[in-house]
């Protein structure tokens, strides 16, 4: 018999090691670069989020480092191993999710996670215990002898995180966890999130065009066009920008802007249908503004920073701009197209 | 054990043969599952069989001339045993497709096993429903005048299993190059119907025009129903002339192909065919 490696997860938290680190990460399909260039690092434990819109890179980057598309050029380490040269002890170390469902509508849950359980060679003494851990986790468990194809999205979706945990990997992906899904379900998705790294310590790497999504995560990269303009915890992010956000809506948008060039060197822009701009101590600016626009106000609306700011302050637009853009340079790459399915 | 670690000691699969022989098994398992759970299906693809046995077979044999009392169906029953593991096979092996389409094949392509174990298991799990979709033909054998002799049943079976792998094998491989389900109607029109009517399955191809008769020499099929003609002949009573004429063999040249060497052929067809899949889906990304 061979060395049996058990990696129970007392062993697994202590690590100094960080759990990704990527290095110059570059992606090009045809003419197409998804991805020019991205390097960061995740400690292990952490949770770690890919912020960015629809075509951005995420998917391509959470791809390279499961060993399911090769870097150009640059390189990966995850949990240790290169993701180019390692690619197997990669696999046996990562869980992932992806974000269309990948499991088997004629199987029963018990049966799908089975299938995981064999092709990962879980021991078969622990295989019964760890799935009816994994279920109870995801609230499956009353369920594990339903067909897969009368389940709805969410509990799909819970059971593919169930599935993902069951080998118990070191780091796992999620691509988009809540995509599709209702606000509920997907508040229930980030608890069991929680909930799973508080219990089994392990690294958690997500992607998500979710700003609030984002405001769970320990540390957020946000990426646009392929590139990374920002990593940083969100509070930091936030911080970072230091102004409160003002929107306006007057009765002429086109003179409002520029009279706030001229009276207050403010840069205001156009965005939802309001005039927006950043200013530090919104509350005590408003007053002023009424004094000396000179242009009839009809509502003002004050806000701190939310990430919404920050991406917009990296990037120059709104993710749902971005979202509208991006959406051509998704259909410009055939592979894109078929992941961004859902 | 903490109440906080409550993570069992879990090793993951590291290319062990014991992984790889636990990947082969869940695949093939997977695909009895499917198989068992799945009743439309067994029905539909037994009703094609039998439509031609009874309803094909039947109305044909009133014009052919069968003054011995020879039953035409009896010459049909073993192609038509040929045409349950064929249809049954191709689709197992489509069903990939399928896979693909829903997400599955990734959860199967990502995981830490070699992708032999993954395609090989598909081949057996399909070679494995097409079997037993044959032996519930088989047992319809009274009903067209072939005995149940058990050495006879036996070999039917054997060489029906045989038969199964090389066709699965064959569906594999040309799943590997399809990527949507409406091409399926392509494979079905352009490689199994021509396979299934040149295979001799439904009429002798003896007396054939020479371009038609190459063809069904060059058709793998042919290779596969002919020993089960052979074997259910062996068991029948009946005159030399109609012998002669219903169970011709497959010839090339003066050379009656012996059963051996067709076995022989189908059995290195599925090996090579399983080959070339494995490749396929070996590729990296």
């Amino acid at each position: 018999m061979t060395q049996i490696e058990t990696r129970p997860a007392v062993t697994r938290s202590g690590s100094a090691e960080p759990a990704i680190v990527a290095k110059d990460l570059k992606k090009t399909y045809r003419e197409i670069e998804a991805v020019r260039g991205v390097s960061f690092e995740v400690a292990t434990g952490e949770i770690f989020g890919f912020l960015g819109p629809n075509g951005a890179g995420k998917s391509t980057t959470i791809s390279m480092l499961c060993t399911l598309v090769l870097p150009t050029e640059g390189t990966a380490h995850v949990a240790g191993f290169d993701v180019v040269a390692d690619q197997a002890r990669v696999r046996q170390r990562i869980g992932l999710v992806f974000q269309d469902t990948t499991l088997d509508d004629y199987l029963t849950a018990t049966e799908n996670l089975r299938f995981h359980a064999e092709l990962y060679g879980v021991p078969r003494e622990v295989v019964a215990v760890r799935l009816r851990q994994v279920l109870e986790m995801v609230d499956l468990w009353e369920r594990r002898d339903g067909l897969v194809q009368t389940f709805s999205g969410g509990m799909k979706r819970r059971l593919e995180i169930a599935r993902g945990l069951l080998h118990a990997p070191s780091v796992l992906f999620l691509d988009e966890p809540t995509v599709g899904l209702d606000p509920q379900t997907r508040s229930h998705i980030w608890s069991y999130i929680q909930e799973l790294r508080r219990r089994e310590q392990i690294t958690i790497f997500l992607t998500t065009h979710y700003m609030d999504e984002a405001e769970y995560c320990d540390r957020l990269a946000i990426i646009d066009n392929g590139v990374l303009v920002a990593i940083d915890t969100p509070e930091a992010l936030k911080g970072s920008i230091g102004e409160d956000r003002v929107e306006l809506r007057t009765d002429d948008d086109q003179q409002a802007i520029e009279r706030l060039a001229q009276q207050f060197q403010i840069k205001a822009q156009i965005s939802e249908g309001a005039v927006a701009f950043h200013v530090p101590g919104g509350e005590q600016f408003v007053p002023r503004l009424f004094a000396e626009l000179g242009v009839t106000i009809r509502s003002i609306r004050v806000a701190r920073p939310t990430l919404d700011d920050v991406f917009m302050t990296y990037t120059g637009r709104t993710i749902r701009d971005a979202e509208a853009s991006g959406s051509e340079r998704l259909r410009a790459n055939p592979w894109m197209r078929a992941r961004g399915r859902r | 054990m903490a109440a906080s670690v409550a993570v069992p000691g879990v090793r993951v699969a590291g290319g062990r043969t014991s992984d790889d022989l636990r990947a082969l098994w869940v695949v093939w398992k997977r695909e009895l599952i499917r198989f068992r759970r799945n009743r439309m299906r067994i029905l539909t693809s037994l009703a094609q069989p039998v439509l031609f046995l009874f309803v094909l077979g039947t109305g044909l044999s009133t014009v052919i001339s069968t003054a011995d009392g020879f039953d035409f169906r009896t010459f049909m029953f073993p192609g038509v045993l040929g045409m349950t593991v064929l249809f049954t096979s191709i689709f197992s092996a489509i069903s990939i497709v399928w896979d693909r389409e829903f997400g599955f094949l990734r959860e199967m392509l990502v995981a830490p096993v070699h992708r032999w174990t993954l395609v090989l298991g598909k081949c057996l799990g399909g070679a494995t429903v097409a079997t037993i979709q044959g032996a519930i033909m088989l047992a319809l054998a009274g009903l067209v005048g072939v005995p149940y002799n058990p050495v006879m049943l036996l070999v039917l079976l054997l060489e029906m299993m045989l038969t199964a792998f090389a066709l699965t094998a064959f569906g594999v491989m040309l799943a590997a190059r399809i990527s949507d389900v409406q091409s399926f109607q392509v494979i079905t029109q352009l490689f199994v119907l021509p396979m299934f009517f040149l295979s001799g399955a439904v009429f002798p191809v003896t007396k054939l025009p020479v371009w038609l008769g190459v063809l069904s020499k060059l058709d793998p099929l042919s290779y596969a129903v002919d020993p089960l003609r052979k074997e259910v002949f062996t068991y029948l009573s009946i005159p030399p002339v109609i012998r002669h004429t219903f169970d011709p063999g497959v010839s090339w040249g003066s050379w009656n192909l012996p059963v051996f060497a067709e076995v022989g052929l189908v059995a290195v067809a599925a090996v090579v065919m399983l080959a070339i899949a494995i490749r396929q889906f070996s590729r990296p990304t």
